[in-house]
């Protein structure tokens, strides 16, 4: 990017950059302009929220759990593993 | 290696049941979500995670203690789960990927004025942000998740489902940092939109 630096972000260039953004990996003047474009403009202020709303319902997702059969198939081979390792 | 993983290690060197019927309870729904990126079904996934386990116990004295146990362990349920995938012939070799986050018909053409910018910008959306998810909004994150390519896929489910970090993620599946990225942004801008449409 740094031959741009000279001129504002576009809104499609902005969305490209929203997770190195999140995740702090933009360089100083990438964030200035990030930042600086985002004080202009409504919409990407939207992006990034609903950018930031999506990794924090992502979260809430709940787990996911082997069933009782795998656990249980699991065990005795554990126990079967370790008959014949240990004797 | 770290002190918790030689204790575990040796634990599960001598046999000792309730320290492996805890790892899998820890560590099988993670295991699970990640064999479900390259496998076409659940069943065929608890087989892949099962077949894991036994890699690993079999394997215990080669584990080389360059990363953590939990990073192996899941490293070998992504080469076990691929190797199905392949021979599912599920998986042809992934095209890059390196279309746009976001759809270029979304942003006004060059000739425009405003070239680069919103033409149909994010509409604002009501989220109930730290409530359980409604069934609804959860179905289409699940339904979202299933239709990213399984590179995506596969970041997305460890950052943003299990909250691993990204060094973590990276040594898992194999990644460069810029890569996990990138496939991690793709990813969460598909999410992004799926609800958006919602
Ligand atoms: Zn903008």
């Amino acid at each position: 990017m740094n031959e741009r630096r000279d001129r504002e972000l576009e809104c499609r260039e902005l969305v490209e950059l929203v997770t190195d953004y999140i995740e702090g990996r933009l360089s100083v003047e990438d964030r200035i302009r990030f930042e600086a474009h985002l004080d202009e403009c409504p919409y990407c202020r939207t992006y990034l929220e609903q950018m930031e709303q999506t990794i924090a319902v992502l979260g809430y997702v709940p787990e996911e759990s082997l069933s009782d059969d795998a656990r249980e198939a699991l065990l005795a081979a554990f126990r079967g593993w370790s008959q014949s390792e240990l004797a | 290696m770290r002190h918790e993983d030689t204790e575990l290690v040796s634990a599960l060197s001598r046999g000792d049941e309730r320290t492996f019927a805890a790892l899998v309870e820890a560590w099988g729904g993670t295991m699970l979500r990640l064999a479900c990126v390259y496998v076409a079904s659940r069943a065929v996934a608890e087989e892949v995670v099962q077949e894991a386990w036994l890699v690993v116990l079999r394997s215990l004295d080669r584990f080389e203690r360059r990363s953590s146990l939990r990073t192996w362990v899941l490293g070998i349920v992504v080469n076990l789960a691929r190797a199905h995938a392949r021979a599912e012939r599920r998986s042809a070799p992934l095209p890059p990927d390196e279309e746009p986050a976001v759809d270029p018909a979304r942003f006004r053409p060059p000739s425009d004025r405003w070239a680069g910018h919103w033409a149909t910008p994010p509409a604002p959306w009501p989220l109930p942000e730290d409530e359980i998810l409604a069934s609804e909004l959860r179905d289409v994150l699940l339904r979202a998740i299933e239709s990213l390519p399984p590179a995506q896929r596969a970041v997305l489910v460890l950052r943003d489902l299990e909250g691993f970090g990204a060094a973590e993620t990276c040594d898992v599946l194999g990644l460069s940092e810029t890569n996990q990225r990138v496939l991690l942004h793709r990813a969460r801008s598909k999410v992004q939109t799926a609800i958006e449409r919602y």
